[in-house]
């Protein structure tokens, strides 16, 4: 039995009283959407808010929609509700993807896109109950001071272990964040930071209300790979999120491509603007996964052996694109 | 922190209205298996992994484990005790029960709700929709594929076993 914490129980209706609730308790509260990563983490007392704010009554995060060319999607929409909408899966198949292999049905009926984006990193020494903590020795990321990943290790490298960062990544989301002091606009690649304890820019009193993605006018191709050990219930050891836009000649203009669960953030793939331009065969796919696999090295964060994790890299770069690129046709 | 004093929610489960004192950090599963007495929902893992605790809350399938008795307010839940309309079995009990789809039975609660759940959706689901529908759920005994089976017999895609009547020490 693993029971909660005791805490105050707060249900606003409106994203105005969320925010001034989250004003009032700032970082002495904590917001639950579906709850299927903050239940578990308060029940191992890795976060032990004395307010909780839920937001399952503001209909106004509920849902997706599209407005000024972008798709709009809510911080409540469900997991299972993204994964089932057929406006989604028709222009990012990748998203529809990624939503469809969270967790199991049943949290994904409960966990939502916002609860998804600002999920907790993870790792083998801080996902486990407080007894197990207490008697290996606390860790940076919760009451401790080194680090058991990195012997020596001033940082904490946790991992980010959300399906639809990376994705949404890859086809440039914005996320809007309401707190107090107004709203703003952030790039999703710009949300996340280097640091496991804390991996994104949120500030305490912030609510995230919705992610925007730009509506494609032209030829999108957009793919994802999970590679975990079980087909259900298991967090990712690593994916490869991949979009790219294609010239009518079939050349691309730009491509992206997002891997994650190795490290606390997830990693766009950097220097490959060289194969801007032409088309994407398989000399470019392969050229994609050695810069892939140059660039990320996965850790003893997860109990999956890094070194398998490593050479998977290049196998589901070229699996993401091969999904991407038979999508299209 | 002091602790905070409980509350009345009021919980619809299987279409019984019940007010219950509880604290806000009191777990569904909590709710129903101690305050309401319904111990057919499992406490497996008790965060969020094995499924046993799966209930369905507006007819989507949950785990109650992790999920706050306060947020129930206001929807109707089912748990495996509501499953049988009055004293007829519903088909996948019926189901679980000719296949032998079930051994310690500390799955089974949270099974049959996502078969239902399923079935609910997609009457005549392939093998494959029944696999994904149950792969939120963890056996430890059975290796699945009477589970699978029965979901099939239950919605009428498979013809109902015939009963082996030898005692199971006897059988070769
Ligand atoms: C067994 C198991 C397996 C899992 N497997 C996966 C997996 O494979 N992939 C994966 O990505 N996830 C997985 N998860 C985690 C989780 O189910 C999902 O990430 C889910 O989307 C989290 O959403 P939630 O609504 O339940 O979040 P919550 O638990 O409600 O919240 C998570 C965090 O986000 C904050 N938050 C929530 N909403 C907002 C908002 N609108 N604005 C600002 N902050 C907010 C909360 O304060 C909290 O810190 C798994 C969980 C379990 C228990
Ligand atoms: S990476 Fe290091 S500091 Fe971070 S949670 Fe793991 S052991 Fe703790």
């Amino acid at each position: 039995m693993l029971t909660l914490p005791p805490f105050q129980y707060h249900r606003p209706t409106s994203v105005a009283e969320a925010v001034a609730l989250l004003g009032e308790h700032g970082g002495k509260a904590k917001l639950i959407a579906g709850g299927t990563d903050l239940v578990p983490n308060m029940k191992h007392r890795l976060h032990t808010p004395e307010h909780v704010i839920g937001l399952r009554d503001v209909a106004e995060l509920h849902r997706v929609g599209s407005r000024d060319g972008a798709l709009t999607i809510g911080a409540m929409v469900t997991l299972a509700d993204l994964a089932r909408d057929e406006r989604v899966s028709a222009i990012f198949p990748s998203l529809t993807k990624a939503a469809s292999q969270i967790a199991g049905p049943q949290l994904r009926e409960m966990g939502t896109v916002g609860g998804n984006l600002a999920l907790d990193t993870r790792c083998v020494y801080y996902n486990q109950t407080y007894f197990w903590r207490k008697a290996l020795g606390y860790c940076l990321k919760k009451d401790g001071t080194v680090c058991h990943v990195v012997k020596g290790g001033q940082k904490c490298v946790a991992a980010a272990s959300n399906d639809t960062a990376p994705v949404l990544i890859a086809l440039g989301a914005t996320v809007r964040l309401v707190s107090p002091r107004g709203a703003r606009e952030v790039p999703l690649d710009q949300f996340y930071v280097a640091d496991g304890v804390k991996n994104t820019v949120l500030e305490p009193d912030e609510l995230l209300t919705e992610v925007r993605v730009l509506l494609p006018q032209g030829r999108l191709v957009n793919g994802y790979q999970k590679l975990r050990i079980r087909a259900s219930i298991d967090y990712p050891s690593l994916t490869v999120a991949v979009a790219a836009w294609l010239e009518k000649d079939g050349s691309a203009q730009w491509i992206r491509m997002v891997l994650s669960a190795l490290g606390s953030r997830p990693h766009p793939v950097k220097r490959i603007e060289h194969l801007f331009g032409k088309p994407i065969d398989a000399a470019a796919i392969e050229e994609l996964g050695q810069a892939a696999f140059k660039q990320c090295h996965p850790l003893t964060n997860i109990n999956v052996d890094p070194g398998w994790r490593r050479q998977m890299i290049p196998v589901f770069v070229r699996r993401a694109w091969a999904q991407a690129l038979a999508i299209r046709s | 922190m002091a602790r905070p004093s409980k509350q009345l929610v009021r919980l619809d489960v299987n279409q019984d209205v019940h007010d219950v004192a509880v604290e806000p950090r009191t777990t569904l599963l909590e709710a129903i298996r101690y305050a309401l007495r319904l111990t057919g929902s499992k406490q497996g893992c008790d965060k969020g992994d094995c499924g046993a605790c799966t209930v369905l809350v507006d007819g989507r399938p949950v785990l109650s484990c992790i999920s706050l008795a306060v947020e129930g307010q206001g929807r109707k839940i089912t748990t495996i005790e509501g499953l049988a309309d009055g004293n007829h079995a519903h088909p996948v009990q019926d189901a679980f029960d000719v296949c032998g789809a079930l051994q310690c039975g500390f799955c089974q609660s949270g099974m049959m709700l996502s078969a239902a759940a399923l079935l609910e959706q997609n009457p005549r689901p392939s093998r494959d929709a029944i696999k994904e529908a149950l792969s939120g759920n963890l056996c430890r005994c059975t290796g699945y594929t009477q589970i699978l089976d029965a979901v099939e017999v239950a919605s009428g895609q498979r013809d109902v076993p015939e009963r082996d009547e030898r005692p199971t020490t006897v059988r070769r």
